[in-house]
């Protein structure tokens, strides 16, 4: 069973992979990604649509879980507001060989980036907010995923 | 009906969400949104590109030419950006 958690708070990737490690598990893949300031940006913040968002989450976890012989997945995402150098995401996946974990971890994020409904709001140094746009490329990512 | 809206549309707007009563000759979710952008400038603001705007139906991603028929929850919003 997918474990989907969408919070405020940071999470304890140790805690989070040493679940991940139970049966007859080979190898645990993640990844992580972190707010990147880039010297201009002072706050991330994170909108998602409570209503649909874990639902969305499990899509994708389900997804990954049929198309790899995994023996489970994690998705957490950080919503609110964070800082540059702040955990934003963390997916994992564990599985009997390193290629399905690999995979399975890359699919997730890439899936994550243009199925799950989270919107970010950039604070940048001086004042100015904007929302963050979509990227083309992200789109090409996932795309190349759909089989 | 319950919509919703989210991101810079919610901005646009200036409401997170609403119960409409809606015509009954709206059939998809493109007609929702002709007939939304008649309510007023922030409604025109928020729809003025649709290329820029997604959509969900109960919860579940939709298309501009999804059927709104015995919905009880249209979400509208930018282009998702998590990750």
């Amino acid at each position: 069973m997918p474990r989907i958690i969408v919070q405020q708070k940071d999470f304890d990737t140790g805690a989070e992979l040493a679940r991940l490690n139970a049966g007859d598990v080979g190898g645990i893949s993640s990844f992580i990604g972190v707010v990147r300031g880039e010297g201009k940006i002072t706050a991330l913040h994170l909108e998602h649509y409570p209503a649909m968002t874990e639902r969305a989450l499990m899509k994708i976890a389900d997804e990954a879980m049929a198309r790899w012989p995994l023996s489970d997945c994690t998705i957490i995402h950080r919503v609110g507001t964070l800082h540059p150098g702040d955990n934003i995401v963390f997916v994992a996946a564990a599985s009997a060989h390193r290629d399905a974990a690999l995979r399975a971890t890359a699919f997730l994020i890439d899936w994550l980036k243009t199925s799950a409904p989270f919107w970010k709001r950039e604070d940048f140094v001086g004042g100015d907010t904007a929302w963050v746009a979509a990227r083309e490329a992200d789109e090409a990512v996932a795309a190349a995923w759909v089989k | 009906m319950k919509l919703l809206y989210f991101a810079w549309l919610r901005e646009k707007i200036g409401l997170s969400e609403e119960d409409v009563m809606l015509p009954e000759n709206l059939r998809s979710v493109a007609d929702l949104v002709e007939w939304l952008r008649g309510r007023g400038p922030g409604y025109q603001a928020a729809f003025a590109q649709t290329k820029l705007v997604r959509c969900a139906i109960d919860q579940d991603f939709a298309q501009a030419d999804s059927s709104i028929a015995g919905a009880t929850e249209i979400a509208f919003f930018p282009p998702v950006t998590g990750g």
